[in-house]
């Protein structure tokens, strides 16, 4: 009977478990590794207790170190007192904050964008949780939702019309990014399948669209829709210009898509085609539940990281003359009233941006961990 | 094509780039007939009941399945697909469904059948597999023995009148092979027109009404297993069984 202890799970060693165990295996294991932990525990210590000082704690949001209200850049404590221990001066933010919203969308209409906003989240809900109660309804809706929002935002239907040329700021950015991203992953899907085909003109065209696109510089392609697009339209058929920049955009992200699931399609054996064959499906029906969910998977990090990639290239739309978060934050700066200011605003634009952008991310990595649990795709 | 076939091959050839594959292929297969193919890799025996169902496309000859002739014509693709099941070596289950869902997935998308009636269909079949309590599971949870099962059950689904097999056995441990062939033998006694590449030779001689033997795209021998283990005609099937009884 003693042997049979010998077959019973021993609990691991103590020494390797434990926050003391890991860190002397991360942290401390060697020299090097010791050196490296010190260095950058000092580095941080000097790092992050500065920047909470200069953000938070040493910072005017409404009002300076009088207790004044900021009404323009002289009335900043670091402009007002330079010899003082000041941060930074977010009245600039908190005075713009419609402008960096909105840009100059008419305030009494602008519940609409917010409704819109709210539709966005409602329209994002099926996809981003499977498994919410009555999600194939949701579903239709987030297929309307992009005529709805174009109805909303834009105008039309009863709702006065509001020209793209006043929206900006965040506005612009997420339109750009929201419908860039959302219109290019189905048109990449395509282009992917489409470059695989076996029909010759299909994959030829889509090979040299891919490759043209992905040629050529976004910029290229912005200004390309700014003042070429015009010139191939019908005489009177005069497109929007945010519309001109969307095209540029979803067609940019549309060719990076597709090759991004194009390498996904390539992981997938050529056994998944063959079964799914012998059983019957047509080539979409193959495609549709076969061979894309398997693909679409194995590339979300490369996915997710070209969405990513899209929605900050939307700040490139400033050089067209579009105003989207940045370009509303460098009109701020180049008004006379808070000149100087370029810090708090490049700080708090870039902590708008990462806000999205890690959410992606994070989204992405809760995506991959919930669906390589119970499928193991080696199959065997 | 005599009148009661329901697969004939007729002076099929193919090849991949300059390399011929298969070499005048002829072959007459009758309803509820159990064939077994076997032959040294590369002989083209996996290529051949490939082209049955059109994974693969003979570029001469005349390939008909029941009634059906195999051309360029999709309807007729479509229609041989629906005809017949096919199992593979490396099983090709969709990892990211769940055993059930392998099952009822064509039924559904093909034959357009209901939802529930798919699913009962589809408990049908894992019984008849003898894996009904895997249902719910994905198949990187399962065996290679159980999940080659499912591969059957889910062709069976589609109530097919032939079935395929290529080497369904090869990729399993010598453990698992047995389960795997004794639903095969139930689908044989079933009544089940079958073509089996393998090299199990006792299962080919439990289920077998006739060897088929190829070497180098050819058939080289085609015999009643009676006649092909105890007295074949030539060199080349003699030296083949011997190696293979023999390891």
């Amino acid at each position: 009977m003693e042997n049979n202890s010998n077959f019973e799970s021993r609990k691991p060693p103590v020494a390797t478990t434990g926050i003391l165990g890991w860190c002397r295996q991360h942290l401390f294991s060697n020299w090097v590794n010791s050196i490296v932990t010190l260095l950058v525990i000092y580095f941080l210590y000097q790092l992050i207790p500065w920047f909470l000082d200069w953000s938070v704690f040493s910072a005017d949001f409404w009002t300076n170190y009088k207790g004044e209200l900021i009404v323009d850049r002289t009335f900043c404590s670091r402009v007002a007192d330079p010899e003082g221990d000041h941060g930074a001066c977010w009245a600039i933010i908190i005075v713009r904050f419609y402008q960096f919203m909105y840009g100059f969308y008419p305030s009494e209409q602008v519940w609409r964008v917010n409704l819109t906003y709210f539709l966005l989240v409602v329209a994002l809900l099926p996809l981003l949780i499977e498994k919410i109660p009555g999600r194939k309804h949701l579903i239709k809706f987030t297929i309307v939702f992009p005529i709805v929002a174009f109805i909303l935002l834009y105008g039309g239907f009863g709702f006065q019309v509001i020209p793209t040329n006043k929206w900006g700021g965040l506005l612009v950015t997420l339109v750009l990014g929201v419908f860039g991203i959302a219109i290019a992953f189905p048109l990449g899907i395509l282009l992917a399948l489409g470059r695989r085909s076996q029909l010759p003109v299909i994959s030829m065209f889509c090979t040299l669209f891919i490759e043209f696109i992905r040629g050529v510089p976004l910029i290229t392609l912005l200004f390309f829709g700014m003042v070429m697009l015009p010139l191939f339209l019908p005489e009177g058929l005069n497109l929007d210009g945010l519309v001109r920049v969307l095209v540029a955009v979803t067609l940019f992200q549309a060719a990076y898509m597709a090759e991004v699931i194009r390498g996904g399609l390539q992981a997938i054996p050529r056994g998944q085609y063959e079964a799914a064959q012998s059983v019957g499906l047509s080539y979409w029906q193959m495609n549709r539940k076969i061979i894309l969910p398997q693909a679409i998977r194995i590339s979300i990090p490369s996915i997710v990281n070209t969405s990513i990639g899209l929605f900050k290239d939307t700040t490139l739309v400033i050089i067209i003359g579009l105003l989207d978060l940045l370009g509303i934050g460098r009109g701020a700066l180049a008004d006379a009233t808070w000149m100087g200011l370029s810090n708090e605003v490049y700080v708090f634009v870039a902590l708008v941006f990462f806000i999205f952008t890690f959410s992606m991310s994070r989204y992405s990595l809760y995506l991959e961990k919930k669906l390589k649990t119970g499928i193991n795709m080696g199959a065997d | 094509m005599s009148e009661n076939s329901i697969i004939s091959l007729q002076n099929v050839n193919k090849w991949f780039g300059d390399f011929q594959v298969l070499k005048d292929v002829n072959l007459e297969v009758k309803k509820k007939e159990r064939i077994v193919v076997c032959g040294p890799s590369g002989s083209g025996k996996s290529t051949m009941i490939r082209c049955i169902n059109r994974l693969e496309e003979h570029q001469e000859g005349k390939i008909v399945v029941d009634g059906i002739e195999l051309t360029g014509n999709l309807k007729n693709i479509d229609s041989v697909r629906k005809e017949v099941g096919m199992v593979f070596q490396q099983f090709n289950l969709f990892p990211h469904l769940s055993v059930k869902e392998n099952i009822t997935l064509a039924p559904i998308w093909v034959k357009k059948m209901p939802k529930t009636e798919a699913e009962e269909l589809a408990m049908k079949q894992l019984e008849i597999v003898k894996i009904p309590e895997q249902a719910n599971k994905y198949p990187g949870q399962l065996s290679g023995g159980q999940q080659q099962r499912v591969a059957i059950a889910r062709s069976l689904a589609m109530n097919p009148n032939i079935m395929l097999f290529d080497e369904p056995t090869s990729a399993l441990d010598p453990e698992m092979i047995k389960e795997v062939l004794d639903v095969m033998v139930d689908l044989a006694e079933g009544g089940m027109t079958m073509i089996v590449v393998t090299h199990e030779m006792g299962f080919a001689k439990t289920v077998a009404d006739r060897m088929v033997f190829m070497d180098e795209g050819k058939i080289v021998e085609e015999a009643s297993p009676d006649k092909f283990f105890n007295n074949p005609e030539s060199d080349r099937t003699k030296l083949f069984l011997s190696q293979i009884l023999h390891q």
